[in-house]
């Protein structure tokens, strides 16, 4: 039984943290629980397919599908995050100064609200795949345990739901002047960390065979299966073991969104900041 | 001439594009072939030669889905029952590697000797 609540509590802790993390993000935002429930449940809805058509997908693109799979959906991820904080830097501020009122704030507001829906239900997706997969082989191994084995996964799925309570909770005592910079901050790195997982698939599926070797051993210090490693690992991608290419893109990422997001914040024009960049 | 933030993201993409160099799948030449059965890897220990890439192929025998999974050799693939998969890995300095089934670490667990 604590075998399946840990297993299960694991997934559910990397999805719920990004959930966490994106009802804090949309805090106050109209029409939230609306994108983020259909996040959660399209990722379910997901999760459940995927499970059931693991082998098709694994034997698809002679054989690497389930790497283009998921180096896929993380990417698309990345990519919602990167629009999702380059558009709150553009309009943030004037949605927090309209929020109350303006229909036009609600409207733009629904648009981040679809990016970060589509981001919470990859991770839904991805962590609920290999949840479903389990449970599947819990079921049809039978036996007497097997009734024990299911109480411990949903005590592991309500421990999971507890984190993604709490990551929210912690966040939303931040004041909010300080809220914005350090929501922006934490999906940085979460991007940088999925891009740097994506690698991870497509060396698996021998599609990046340069810099594979790894790049630093940090596993004595912190391995990445303890708690602790597990939770910098969803928050920041961190890794005792990534291989360089993995580290290469996550340098690249963290600076291509920084960068990103500083250009295009208002107050300054354009052709200021190109200018400024030339001299 | 003035550079314009486009031709800044063309310059890094057509960087990237060198760095990553995204080649083809290539059968590496070693190929080891694992299987699964009543959770247990066969063999549960074997020897690879060093400094080459190397295919393994999983053959789950059993009715459960199974996740291959390994921290060094950076690989996780989910295997459903009775079916079979294969994975990609990097040419690998001399080592014992382990690997296991996520589902069922404790029990299910093999290792890589690279010699």
């Amino acid at each position: 039984m604590l075998g399946a609540l840990i297993i299960v509590f694991r997934e559910v802790i990397e999805a719920g943290l990004i959930v966490g993390i994106v009802l804090a993000v949309t805090k106050g935002i109209h029409g939230r629980g609306r994108w983020i429930t259909a996040g959660v449940a399209g990722g379910i809805a997901g999760a459940a397919l995927l499970a059931v058509f693991a082998d098709a997908l694994a034997n698809a693109l002679a054989g690497v599908g389930q790497e283009i799979f998921n180096a896929c959906v993380l990417g698309l991820a990345v990519c919602m995050l990167t629009w999702h904080n380059i558009w709150m830097a553009r309009h943030g501020r004037e949605m927090a100064a309209e929020l109350r009122d303006a229909g036009l704030a609600v409207k733009n507001g629904s648009r981040s609200l679809a990016a970060l829906a589509i981001v919470v239900g990859v991770a839904v997706l991805r962590e609920g795949s290999e949840i479903v997969l389990f449970l599947y082989g819990l079921v049809i191994s039978g036996g007497s345990t097997a009734l024990g084995l299911l109480a411990g996964s949903a005590l592991g799925l309500l421990l999971g739901c507890a984190v993604s309570a709490l990551t929210f909770l912690g966040l939303v005592t931040i004041p909010s002047r300080y809220l914005f910079g350090v929501t922006t901050t934490l999906i940085t790195f979460l991007a940088a960390g999925l891009a740097a997982q994506s690698v991870l698939f497509l060396q698996q599926a021998g599609l990046i065979t340069r810099l594979q070797a790894t790049a630093w051993d940090s596993s004595a210090i912190l391995s990445d299966t303890s708690l602790f490693g597990r939770l910098l690992h969803t928050l920041i991608g961190y890794s005792d073991q990534p291989s360089q290419m993995q580290v290469l893109v996550y340098g690249v990422t963290l600076a291509t969104i920084f960068t990103l997001t500083k250009l295009l914040e208002p107050g300054k024009p354009r052709a200021a900041t190109v200018a400024h960049t030339v001299a | 001439m003035r550079m314009t933030t486009f031709d800044g993201l063309k310059a890094a993409g057509g960087l990237l594009a060198a760095v990553f160099a995204i080649t083809p799948v290539a059968a590496s030449a070693e190929t080891l072939q694992l299987s699964l059965q009543n959770h247990k890897f066969h063999p549960a220990e074997a020897v690879v030669p060093a400094n080459q890439p190397l295919t393994i192929e999983i053959d789950n025998l059993d009715a459960t889905p199974a996740e291959f999974e390994s921290k060094t050799l950076r690989v996780e693939k989910v295997v459903a029952g009775h079916a079979k998969i294969s994975v990609q890995i990097r040419a690998l300095p001399p080592g014992r590697y382990r690997f296991f089934d996520d589902y069922n670490e404790d029990t299910t667990e093999g290792f890589l000797v690279v010699k």
